[in-house]
């Protein structure tokens, strides 16, 4: 039990700092600091533009998706030197949020289903932020029953045709590539029949189409696919195997949004400091101090599970379904924390826009953008299904499509 | 950084283990439980021959001098077997105020029986409801006497000596209260055993009535140890805490598989498999709030007030929420006294209270980490 860095964690984390301070992009430091909870506004620069010149900076200096092969652009370094290069890459590192989902779950997907060419085309420039990549999984129909999905690829010679609607895509509209799972076989029961593909998202019949969200923001996207070829050499995996590749996306996804997850615990903490209500600071009151300590201590005990997980990893044992509960904790965390943030301020809580409150709007943000941290990337009750199932080794819900064939699912006509 | 345990920190965990599945059944709880003994003589004299009672004693004292993450191992163990002895008010209280603030002589004579399961300690400090502040000692100590009442005390009944905290002063500041060590054997000193919700540990009140006294530490630091002593043993207890909802999920789970209702297993309906989830995720953020403490602890890091404050609060609510919805998931038999159930819901609900509660240790903190945030 040794939280102190090694010699060489020591001299790596040396390192790293220095190269950041000669590098960084400084002039945006302050900017970013003061956005959270994964929201990144910059207010006179295209924060994807920013994002990739800093990406690319870093790729140069060897300092990209710092855990990939060195053959695929990036370090070959260990799981400690990642978080160590987290720590300090700071408020740096919010300007890597449009390669997350590429670096987090497409690339390590190429990575293990990949031919080796495709590896060395498309690894370096996603690692370097020069071609994002995004996740074609989810359908109006298809949410936490995935497999049901419903987009069609049929294979027409040496190429594939996809036609059909995704949903729930984030970063498509300034994407370069998609990951793209879609039925091969609709008469095999529903994991049976899929298939795993890469796909250019400029390709002709590809059409994104922002989604507004119940936030009044657009980040997530429609998108619809209507005759688009895909050449056969772009798929990952056999044919029929499609639900096996999405499984390591689908591990690596938890794997990448447990590592940087907002709590809102900081920024609570802050703003009851600096609350003054009519008996004085918010944080001087019993009933504030307790939710803070409960919140703080879910907080604190996801940082160190993360950190146990990070020690597993490297020791080279496989970290298993348990990151699951980092979601399941912060999204309805998140939820809490804005509720009370604005309880605490009273009528005036529902007031928004960066005048109105002490806190630059951002509780009644989170108020309004929590819903979704509950719902991407596994429902909270998904969550508790893994963690049932997997860790605790309950049964599975019964599944009364399990083996039926895809096209005999009853749909009542949807 | 590595956030874990050595290969043979777990070694001994799983001795211990093994070691409480045998010597320590539900079945030896229950003589306790039922009343038939105070507490498990066999079983604290095995602990004493396993090494255990010592293992963070230095062996200059007569312990393992192994430390105190070691003891964090066995502590969870203890919580695990719900071990009906008096292991945390003389290891976690006693021992760890002598080692604070005992002269060598003190040390030498009190380590050593300790390690060997020849003497049973305590802390006295509560004075009636209310939580930890120097405000709510009244016991006085003058000329060497001590006089007051204390309760509620820990394992008061069997143990053989106390470390008491007492007023010497009163300007109204923390240096009014100092340490003494009372050999509750000797003249002057009222035992009465008191009941309480966890009938696997006893409690206790004690009279003192001029009863002579030594001092332990500095006159007037009695509450800088108190403050120390009660952090270093937030941590060892919240192992204990994590240990007992560890059990209690496995309990629920394992009925869960078993249980056939509406002709599936009870743990096929997601109101239960969710259940179970949720106590998975709180005794998670515990364990890995423990692992922070336990190295604060044993590395005596400036980080160790806030660190134990948050494993308290941490394994709390984990082992709380654990043995409540054990219950849950075994329905009627689950609040049977045939099952076991009950005496992890007793345990849970009795350990939350007894270094102060939780919204004491909330309020410490939220206080330690406005310090550090000033800092």
């Amino acid at each position: 039990m040794n939280f102190d860095d090694t010699p060489q964690e020591a001299e790596f984390r040396a390192i790293a700092r220095k190269w950041i301070a000669a590098n960084a992009p400084k002039e945006f430091e302050e900017e970013l600091s003061k956005s959270s909870l994964g929201r990144i506004r910059l207010a006179k620069h295209d924060m994807v533009e920013i994002g990739k010149a800093w990406q690319k900076k870093k790729a140069e200096g060897g300092w990209a998706c710092l855990h990939w092969p060195k053959e695929y652009g990036g370090r070959g370094a260990t799981p400690i030197e990642r978080v160590i290069w987290q720590q300090e890459e700071g408020v740096y590192g919010k300007l890597t949020q449009p390669f997350q989902i590429g670096e987090g779950m497409c690339g390590p997907t190429v990575m293990a289903w990949g031919s080796e060419e495709a590896k060395r085309r498309y690894l370096p420039k996603l690692a370097a932020g020069e071609e994002i990549w995004c996740q074609l999984f989810s359908e109006p129909s298809a949410g936490s029953d995935v497999a049901g999905l419903r987009t069609r690829a049929e294979k027409k010679g040496d190429n594939w045709v996809v036609n059909g609607q995704k949903i729930w895509t984030s970063g498509a509209h300034y994407s370069d590539y998609g990951l793209l799972i879609a039925r091969t076989d609709p008469n095999v029961p529903k994991h049976k029949g899929l298939t795993m593909f890469f796909l250019n998202m400029k390709s002709p019949g590809v059409e994104v189409r922002p989604i507004k969200q119940a936030n009044g923001m657009q980040e997530f996207n429609e998108v619809y696919f209507t005759d688009v070829v895909i050449p056969d050499s772009q798929r990952l995996g056999a044919v029929g195997e499609g639900w096996s590749v999405s499984l390591t996306t689908l591990m690596n996804e938890r794997m990448s949004i447990g590592a940087r997850l907002a709590t809102g615990v900081p920024e609570m903490f802050e703003f009851c400091s600096n609350l003054m209500l009519e008996d004085g600071l918010a944080i001087d009151d019993p009933a504030v101090r307790s939710k803070l300590a409960s919140w703080a201590v879910k907080a604190s005990g996801l940082k160190y599970t993360s950190y146990r997980a990070i020690s597993a990893l490297s020791k080279g044992e496989r970290p298993g379904p348990e990151n699951s509960i980092g979601k399941l904790v912060s999204g309805l965390m998140l939820q809490d924390i804005a509720t009370y943030a604005m309880d605490l301020e009273g009528a005036a809580g529902s007031l928004t826009g960066a005048d109105e409150e002490q806190a630059n709007g951002q509780f009644q943000q989170m108020l309004l953008s929590s819903p979704s941290m509950r719902i991407a990337g596994g429902t909270d009750e998904i969550l508790r299904n893994i963690i049932a199932e997997r860790v605790l080794g309950l049964p599975g819900d019964i599944r009364v499509d399990k083996d039926v064939p895809y096209n005999k699912i009853p749909t009542k006509g949807r | 950084m590595n956030f874990d345990f050595s290969d043979e920190q777990k070694q001994m965990r799983d001795e211990a283990r093994k070691f409480l599945s045998e010597q320590c059944p539900p079945k030896a709880v229950r003589e306790v439980l039922d009343g038939k003994a105070p507490y498990d003589k066999s079983l604290w004299k095995g602990l004493a021959e396993m090494g255990f009672l010592g293992v963070a004693i230095p062996e200059q004292f007569g312990g393992a001098g192994a430390g105190h993450l070691e003891l964090c191992v066995i502590a969870e163990e203890m919580g695990r077997a719900l071990a009906p002895v008096p292991f945390s008010s003389t290891v976690y209280l006693a021992a760890e105020a002598i080692l604070i603030a005992g002269s060598d002589a003190q040390k030498q004579k009190w380590l050593p029986k300790i390690a060997s399961g020849d003497a049973i300690g305590t802390l006295a400090l509560f004075e009636g409801k209310g939580n930890p502040t120097p405000k709510a000692v009244k016991v006085t100590a003058n000329g060497g006497v001590l006089n007051g009442v204390k309760k509620p005390v820990p394992d008061g009944a069997i143990a053989d000596f106390a470390v008491v905290a007492a007023r010497t002063g009163s300007s109204g500041r923390e240096s009014d209260i100092s340490l003494f060590i009372v050999d509750l054997k000797a003249g002057g000193v009222e035992v009465k055993s008191l009941t309480n919700i966890d009938l696997t540990r006893g409690q206790a009140e004690i009279t003192f009535k001029d009863a002579k006294a030594e001092p332990l530490g500095a006159a007037g630091e009695g509450w800088s140890v108190i403050t120390q002593v009660l952090d270093r043993a937030a941590v060892l207890t919240a192992f204990e805490q994590v240990g007992g909802a560890d059990r209690a999920l496995e309990m629920g789970r394992d009925y869960a598989l078993d249980r056939i209702a509406f002709g599936r297993p009870i743990g096929s309906f997601q109101a239960v498999k969710h259940m179970l989830a949720d106590m998975y995720v709180s005794a998670t953020l515990a364990r890995s709030n423990c692992y922070y403490g336990a190295w604060a602890l044993s590395t005596n890091a400036g980080e160790l007030p806030e660190a134990a404050a948050a494993a308290r609060i941490s394994a709390t609510q984990a082992f709380q929420h654990c043995a409540k919805n054990n219950i849950q998931v075994h329905g009627g038999m689950g609040f049977t006294w045939e099952f076991d159930c009950h005496m992890y819901y007793r345990r849970a609900n009795a350990v939350a209270l007894g270094l102060g509660s939780l919204s004491y240790w909330e309020d410490a903190l939220i206080d330690r980490m406005r310090k550090k945030n000033a800092a």
